[in-house]
């Protein structure tokens, strides 16, 4: 079972605020737009964003979100890290962009999943 | 108050040749795209942007990137024509917003759909080859 | 074109247009290409005058982008009728925006504005009076321009 602190590990992501980085990586959601986050991403998702406002904080507790993964080496607001921090989300920073991090993620989720489970 | 800012960026006149290339043709069949608004002629991809931000579009995006966005909206086009982009994909099978269709036919800028999301769709392209644009460009 | 000429010309922005918005910068950008100015600072310079297209269009009234082209250098002046920038300092910092959670969804808002402006342009001046509006003065130096044909 691939968890948020193998994800940290194998790429390298700095963590800025740590929630609970047992939690289970079942997969990967890569949105800036905050309704369509709400709309599609499922429970035990990573979360991969440029946006660093508070708001992502409450979307991403009420959607299940396993960790926050901030690209472009964007540092969260610091009301961001603190609402994070109130609500034990975890934040990490990646200094890849979006595309490059997705496309590592990718390869990692699937490697970590059962031949059956099919592609994501 | 007036205030002034130079900037700090170096930039050069010469577009570094990329080393790796795919035809657009080649990243429909792979994404299982549909081509909404087709340019007339080959198309070579050089790059990935990925973004729903259009400021990062414009920061990050590169002249013969492909851009792979959720958002369904005109300025889409507005940015890929900007930034040199010579087509957009809309992920999860957005289905794109009739001002977007008919900018993208009056910009030539080639639109595609696919109904796979913006994760597996990035994942799929990384996978072949495509690399996003690392650096900041300049040209 | 001679080295005593000069090109310029002006359009008109309103506030909350977001069907037209982009359409000044794209209609620059074609204006540059066509009297010859280098790829490179074309590119450049549309990315900076849509930056600044949309500032006015998320937070002004109204307002005008104007362009001048000489032998030496390219300027775009950007004037609204808006609230001003209250900080410019925290304006300047990449991820600050005071854009509404609505223009957010719009795929705008991202506090890259500013940072982007001073990162494609040579020099740019920024002058605000709050609760009146701002300009910026973006400044290219055209070295590069095409020989005259």
């Amino acid at each position: 079972m691939l968890t948020v602190s193998a994800v940290a590990e194998k790429l390298g992501l700095k963590v800025v605020v740590r929630g609970d980085l047992s939690e289970i990586v079942s997969g990967c959601y890569i949105s800036d737009l905050l309704s369509d986050v709400m709309a599609h991403s499922k429970d035990h998702e990573l979360w991969v964003t440029l946006q660093t406002h508070p708001n992502i904080v409450a979307v991403a507790v009420i959607k299940g979100v396993s960790a926050l993964i901030l690209t472009n080496g964007r540092n969260p607001e610091p009301e961001t890290i603190r609402k994070a921090e109130a609500e034990k989300v975890t934040i990490m920073i990646s200094p890849e962009t979006t595309f490059e991090l997705a496309g590592l993620l990718y390869t990692m989720i699937k490697d970590s999943q059962p031949p059956q489970a099919g592609l994501s | 108050m007036e205030h002034a800012f130079a900037s700090t960026s170096r930039w050069s006149s010469t577009f570094a040749e990329e080393v790796y290339a795919m035809n657009l043709s080649k990243i429909i069949e792979l994404v299982k795209g549909t081509v909404i608004i087709d340019s007339g002629g080959e198309t070579d991809i050089t790059s990935v942007c990925s973004a729903d931000l259009l400021s990062n579009v414009l920061r990050y995006g590169k002249k013969g990137a492909l851009l792979v966005t959720c958002l369904n909206q005109p300025q889409v086009i507005r940015s890929a024509e900007i930034s040199d982009i010579p087509a957009v994909l809309l992920a999860l099978g957005g289905i794109p917003e009739k001002d977007m269709i008919a900018l993208a036919r009056e910009k030539n800028i080639v639109l595609i759909t696919t109904l796979l999301p913006m994760y597996t769709t990035c994942g799929i392209l990384y996978i072949a080859g495509l690399r996003s644009c690392a650096e900041e460009c300049d040209a | 074109m001679p080295e005593s000429c000069s090109m310029e010309g002006s359009f008109h922005l309103m506030g909350g247009d977001f069907t037209n918005a982009g359409s000044a910068s794209s209609a620059l950008k074609a204006k540059l290409i066509n009297s010859g100015v280098a790829q490179s600072i074309v590119r450049r310079a549309a990315i900076a005058a849509f930056e600044a297209e949309m500032n006015v269009i998320i937070h002004a009234v109204a307002g005008t982008l104007h362009y001048l082209i000489t032998a030496e250098a390219l300027t775009i002046t950007v004037t609204d009728m808006g609230p001003g920038i209250e900080d410019v300092k925290l304006a300047m910092q990449e991820g600050y925006s005071t854009a509404p959670d609505w223009v957010r969804e719009m795929g705008w808002g991202a506090g890259m504005g500013l940072p982007n402006i001073s990162k494609h342009s040579d020099l740019f001046k920024l002058d605000t009076v709050v609760g009146e509006g701002t300009t910026l003065e973006i400044f290219f130096h055209l070295k590069e321009r095409n020989a005259d044909s």
